[in-house]
């Protein structure tokens, strides 16, 4: 063949699965969470203004914005955790799978929408305890070990503790004790963990652990953060929201919002050109 | 707020502007090395050309530290991607610019094939798009940008109507080949200059607006 011809069939470039992500729309996607016309007040005070957004299944949305701009706030309406501080009061919807959350049993509520915190918080047992405290309390259908292993397993902490369940949880490390608390949140298989910034107290190596592990746990359940940390939530999440005093400014795909946010608020957080 | 690593991207857009009007200089040099027969100007082209090459490698280098050491985001992430790729677009019409340099040296060694007409057009007209395009680099300025990647087709125009001239001079008169083909690479070269300058109007839609004009038959879904 003459090299000059051209190939009668164009060339097909064959697509990069794991790219697809980074082009979908939140509109597309199913919702495990709807959260509309939400304001929330400590006492008179009003910290969250008429917040709209759609949680996707399976997906990690992390919220950013500077100190007080109520991500934090809004973490704990989705498992209304602010109902453990008195004289709060939200007004506006959350669904939880097309039901509201706010005329659940909190109880109810709390083993679908786990939560782990800034601060590792085991309890004073034992490793295996710790993730077994949930499953002995909710009344487990698989033998205990079978779960507990399971769980341990799922946050990436087996292989690490499996020769020392029964020693205190206190003896591990922060990192450690981190993905202990993210297996005991697993251990009752939530539809929703909810994580408020879970690496601030951790080193890089840790960190990075959790990160991969968060990255790994969207298959079994659907994730929110709350993060100070802008590189994290940009590695980790697929949507970020950016909230800015108790306002939500914008809410897209995170490729999107960190190479071309749609708002110069947004803009100028990212950016390091705030305050 | 003064950001920590406001100065480096400052010093960055510095460097880029340096070498952008050394390269600048070296189009009009090597176009009036032709135009005017005048070597020393070939010559001048041929020695600046390090200086351009030196501050690729400089901008390369202070781009990898930008990334590396600062976490960029949005308008500076775009900033400095697009800073990367108009080096490699300057450092290009360097190289044309040389390639002229070197094609005129060859041209001077003969008569004059004809007087130019078309040449000295095309090249106002491209070195008015690289001059363009660096300023709408400065002042981030999509009008101009624009107007840059408008003037294009004009410079193809140019080029075509050069190669058919010169193709009849060629016909006619076999002793004008070896200069009239010289010339037909020198317009080539000079259109080559204008594509760059055309990628570098494009980078500054990017820088502002976020927005890929590049291939518009590319489906981007």
């Amino acid at each position: 063949m003459h090299a000059s011809v051209r190939p009668a069939v164009s060339v097909n470039i064959p697509p990069i699965v794991t790219n697809a992500a980074t082009r979908e729309t939140a509109a597309a996607l199913a919702m495990r969470m709807t959260v509309s016309k939400v304001n929330f007040f400590y006492g008179t005070k009003q910290t969250l203004f008429d917040i709209n957004l759609g949680i996707a299944a399976n997906k990690v949305t992390a919220l950013i914005g500077p100190s007080g701009c109520g991500k934090s706030t809004l973490l704990r309406t989705l498992n209304r955790m602010y109902e453990t501080v008195r004289d709060t009061r939200l007004e506006g919807e959350i669904l939880l799978d097309g039901k509201s959350i706010l005329t659940q049993d909190v109880t109810a509520l709390r083993r679908c929408v786990g939560m782990v915190f800034q601060r590792p918080n085991p309890f004073p047992k034992s490793i295996f305890d710790n993730v077994a405290y949930g499953l002995r309390i909710n009344g487990s259908r698989v033998p205990l070990s079978e779960a507990v292993e399971k769980s341990l397993r799922r946050a990436a902490l087996w292989d690490e503790v499996k020769d020392h369940l029964h020693k205190s949880a206190y003896e591990l490390s922060g990192g450690q004790q981190q993905r202990l608390c993210i297996a005991r949140a697993l251990a009752v298989d939530p539809e929703v963990l909810l994580l408020d910034e879970p690496c601030s107290a951790l080193d890089p190596i840790s960190t990075a652990k959790i990160e991969e592990l968060l990255v790994q746990l969207k298959d079994l359940c659907t994730i929110v953060t709350v993060t100070h940390n802008m590189q994290q939530a940009a590695r980790m999440s697929d949507f970020t929201a950016f909230l800015l005093i108790g306002q939500l400014i914008e809410f897209n795909p995170t490729p999107q919002l960190f190479t071309t946010p749609g708002d110069p608020r947004t803009e100028a957080y990212i950016t390091g050109r705030f305050g | 707020m003064e950001r920590h690593f406001e100065k480096d991207l400052n010093e960055l857009k510095e460097r880029l502007l340096w070498m952008g009007s050394l390269a600048e200089r070296s189009v009009h040099q090597s176009v009036h090395a032709v135009l005017d027969s005048d070597e020393q100007l070939a010559k001048r082209v041929l020695e600046e050309e390090d200086a351009i090459n030196e501050l690729q490698i400089e901008i390369d280098d202070r781009v990898v530290q930008l990334l590396a050491l600062h976490q960029l985001m949005a308008s500076d992430l775009r900033f400095v991607l697009a800073i990367s790729r108009i080096n490699n677009d300057l450092e290009r019409i360097g190289d044309q610019a040389v390639n002229i340099a070197q094609g005129a040296q060859r041209i001077l060694r003969h008569p004059r094939v004809k007087p130019y007409v078309d040449l000295p057009r095309m090249s106002e007209l491209v070195e008015e798009m690289v001059r363009n395009a660096l300023n709408a680099v400065v002042r981030r300025d999509v009008d101009l940008a624009h107007k840059v990647l408008a003037t294009d087709d004009q410079v193809d125009h140019y080029r075509d109507q050069i190669f058919r001239e010169l193709l009849t001079y060629m016909m006619g008169d076999s002793s004008v080949v070896f200069p009239a083909f010289e010339l037909v690479l020198a317009a080539k070269n000079l259109e080559r200059i204008g594509d760059h300058a055309t990628n570098i109007a494009e980078d500054v839609i990017y820088i502002v607006q976020g927005q890929d004009v590049r291939h518009p038959t590319v489906d981007r879904r």
